[in-house]
């Protein structure tokens, strides 16, 4: 995927604009956040919950090379493989030769972020293979041949009509005639489709909310059930997954699910809870005979112990993203890459650097809606801040800004002179009375008055 | 409470500059309570534009300037969740590396306190004021997400002699002002500060309070722009009765 995170402010004002981007999103927020709050209030021992999470999450990172090992150990001990891949092009690379070593010719995906994250999509289609995304969001964002714009609701950005034209373009070779506008008639369409592709795919590729280290399993959540189509039907299955998802027991696992489908949907379970371990055994009626786990890292182990780790609990439930103001405004597309919000603009930074993502943390008012929501008390606004620290250290900000800023504190480190000059400042601005165009204040003036000061300044009156 | 403890006023920079009238109205209403107000003249800004856009050296010299400033009084007092949010949370961050001086940050920290959330929680305050009109009050992020202020505005305002709260919609939900955000991406906020305007709009209200200076002019300036008729002011000026002077928009 290309990332534009560069052009976010071009991007967000593009969005801004898009009327249809504008009612998805309208359409959205409310949703989420009504359904989430109801969940919540329904579940007294929230707040006791999050903090074993976070428990669970920091023993494990402490320990994440014991507990790999493990799981490895496991997966291994049920006929499975695991693969360890270091960066983006080592996970598609493995991945590739495994689906080449099988003769595959088709691949089905359940939804998985990380698989974005190493664009693995492109790589497979680049070596030949028919790729079809089976969650119903990601499949409209394949024919629209765009990225996802929200981690656990990647179509969100598109109305019902944009997918029912978009049905209507690409499915006249499948026989569809009539355009169609209701939602169960678009969703059985989708389902029809894709029967045909699950039964004739020879590879199923899924991603993994958590990987059990004492059982050797991955676990995915869904509302679909297109992901045990996408595991249980192919001859091949292919988890791609992140190191960070392990987790000891079944019980831990138990633990965060109850967090992530209240935060995520406001559901209590999601409807599908899928447990892999393993290939096929002698005595099942189905499931793959090869079992294959690919462990990502791309960067994440060197967040661990640093200012960032706290990112690495992080459960990808996007409280955050449907809770951020701005966000829930310019919506996913606008941050130019695989991870939008809060989230986002503090991941993408560390996976492409501060030069290519500088903006993302900046393009934060720091509310703090996102940490009061996050199950896994991530320090949100403190992580988007650490990167303006680097930021500013590394002079990537512009130079205007920074020469403002040191012109102020200048001054405000000198009060004497600070109240001179702003006690003649206001006098000057209370006379020019209401503003609604200020020069060098064209950002505020834009779409607001200047208010005018009342007149002196606190201290220029307290000292009368 | 100690018997009349000594109380360092915080201004704030935006006070300072844009409202004097907050000031006065908070020394007003402290001493009611029964403390001694004092305002340190060598002050000037919590530091948190510098806090917030990376430079930590000069945050941290502006945050020893007012530690050092404030230390003595009993209580620390501003107007303002934003600066206390600085003062009692961001201040000991920033001397995570700095082992004397995140002692001296923590303990300053802990008698640090926005002005209403001062006046019900530490003192007990009798509210004589009266403003009959219809209000609907903004919850600033910083006051309520950094501190948890949420019921003590509603609960003095419901002192308010002939006063009529309607809480609005999504009150709180950031106004889009967010320190030199606004200027850094204005079209983002100005879609925040429109989204918020509506929802005070919806309620019908006379007047919009809030606790923040940096969202009161936000808001201020864009209802403005708008030619609305709902008036601006700080909580502080409706508690201590000092709305005899325009309204921050007018
Ligand atoms: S940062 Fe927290 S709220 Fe956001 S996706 Fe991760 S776990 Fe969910």
């Amino acid at each position: 995927m290309k990332s534009t995170p560069h052009a976010f402010k071009y991007q967000a004002k593009q969005a801004l604009k898009n009327i249809h981007l504008q009612s998805a999103l309208a359409r959205s927020k409310s949703h989420f956040i009504d359904k989430r709050r109801a969940a919540i209030d329904a579940l007294p021992e929230f707040d006791a919950l999050r903090q074993r999470a976070r428990k669970i999450k920091e023993h494990t990172l402490a320990h994440l090379d014991f507990y790999l090992e493990e799981f490895e150990k496991q997966v291994q001990n049920s006929g499975g493989e695991v693969h360890w891949a270091e960066t983006p092009d080592s996970a598609c690379e493995q991945i590739i030769s495994i689906a080449k070593a099988a003769k595959a010719q088709r691949v089905t995906k359940g939804k998985s972020m990380i698989c974005e994250e190493i664009a693995l999509n492109s790589a497979l289609e680049k070596a030949g293979f028919d790729v079809v995304e089976t969650d119903l969001g990601e499949y409209i964002i394949q024919l629209a041949k765009e990225p996802p714009s929200h981690i656990i609701a990647p179509a969100v950005h598109k109305t019902r009509e944009q997918v029912a034209d978009l049905f209507h373009q690409h499915h006249q070779k499948y026989g569809l005639n009539e355009k169609l506008s209701e939602i169960p008639d678009l969703v059985n369409e989708a389902r029809h489709v894709l029967r045909e592709k699950f039964l004739s795919a020879d590879v199923g590729i899924t991603g993994a909310n958590f990987l059990i280290a004492k059982t050797g399993s991955t676990v995915i959540v869904t509302n679909e059930g297109n992901g045990d189509l996408t595991n249980t039907l192919p001859r091949i299955h292919i988890v791609v997954t992140s190191i960070e998802k392990v987790v000891p027991t079944l019980e831990d696992c138990t633990t965060l699910l109850r967090l992530l489908a209240r935060s995520a949907t406001g559901q209590e379970i999601t409807s599908y809870t899928t447990f892999s371990t393993g290939p096929r055994r002698r005595e099942d009626l189905d499931g793959p005979t090869e079992f294959h786990v690919v462990l990502v890292d791309n960067g994440r182990s060197s967040l661990l112990g640093s200012e960032f780790h706290d990112m690495l609990r992080c459960i990808r439930c996007g409280a955050c993203l449907n809770h951020c103001p701005v966000y829930g405004a310019v919506g996913g597309h606008a941050y130019g890459w695989v991870y939008p919000g809060p989230m986002g603009s503090v991941l993408t930074p560390l996976m492409l650097g501060l030069k290519e993502a500088g903006e993302l943390p900046n393009a934060s008012t720091l509310c703090g809606r996102c940490e009061a929501v996050c199950p896994m008390q991530i320090p949100l606004p403190k992580l988007l801040r650490a990167h303006r620290v680097k930021e500013y250290q590394a002079k990537l900000s512009p130079f205007s800004g920074r020469f403002a800023l040191k012109l102020w504190a200048f001054f405000a480190k000198k009060p004497r002179l600070y109240h001179r000059l702003t006690a003649l400042m206001i006098r000057l601005l209370a006379k020019l009375g209401c503003r609604r165009y200020l020069p060098f204040a064209g950002g505020w003036t834009e779409s607001r008055d200047l208010p005018v000061p009342q007149g002196k300044t606190f201290m220029a009156a307290w000292k009368e | 409470m100690t018997h009349s403890p000594r109380v360092g006023l915080f201004v704030t920079c935006l006070v300072d500059l844009f409202r004097p009238n907050v000031g006065f109205a908070a020394i007003k209403l402290l001493e009611k309570a029964g403390c001694q107000v004092e305002v340190p003249t060598a002050q000037t800004c919590c530091g948190q534009p510098a806090y917030n856009n990376g430079d930590w050296a000069n945050s941290r010299a502006i945050a020893k300037q007012v530690i050092e400033l404030f230390y003595d009084f009993d209580y620390i007092v501003a107007p303002s969740g934003s600066c206390i949010g600085m003062l009692k949370r961001h201040y000991p961050q920033l001397f995570e590396a700095d082992k004397k001086w995140q002692v001296k940050a923590q303990a300053f920290a802990e008698r640090c306190y926005e002005l209403v959330s001062f006046l019900t929680d530490v003192c007990q305050i009798k509210i004589e004021a009266g403003f009959a009109q219809t209000v609907t009050y903004h919850d600033s992020c910083s006051g309520l997400r950094e501190l948890g202020i949420a019921k003590q505005p509603r609960q003095l305002l419901s002192d308010v002699q002939g006063i009529n709260l309607r809480d609005m919609n999504e009150s709180d939900v950031c106004c889009g002002f967010g320190g030199t955000f606004c200027v850094k991406y204005p079209d983002i906020s100005a879609r925040l500060v429109s989204d918020k305007v509506a929802n005070i709009e919806e309620t019908n209200a006379d007047v919009l309070l809030a606790g923040d200076m940096g969202c009161l002019l936000n808001i201020a300036g864009r209802l403005k722009r708008l030619n609305s008729s709902v008036k601006v002011y700080h909580i502080a000026e409706v508690l201590a009765n000092m709305t005899n002077v325009p309204a921050i928009n007018d």
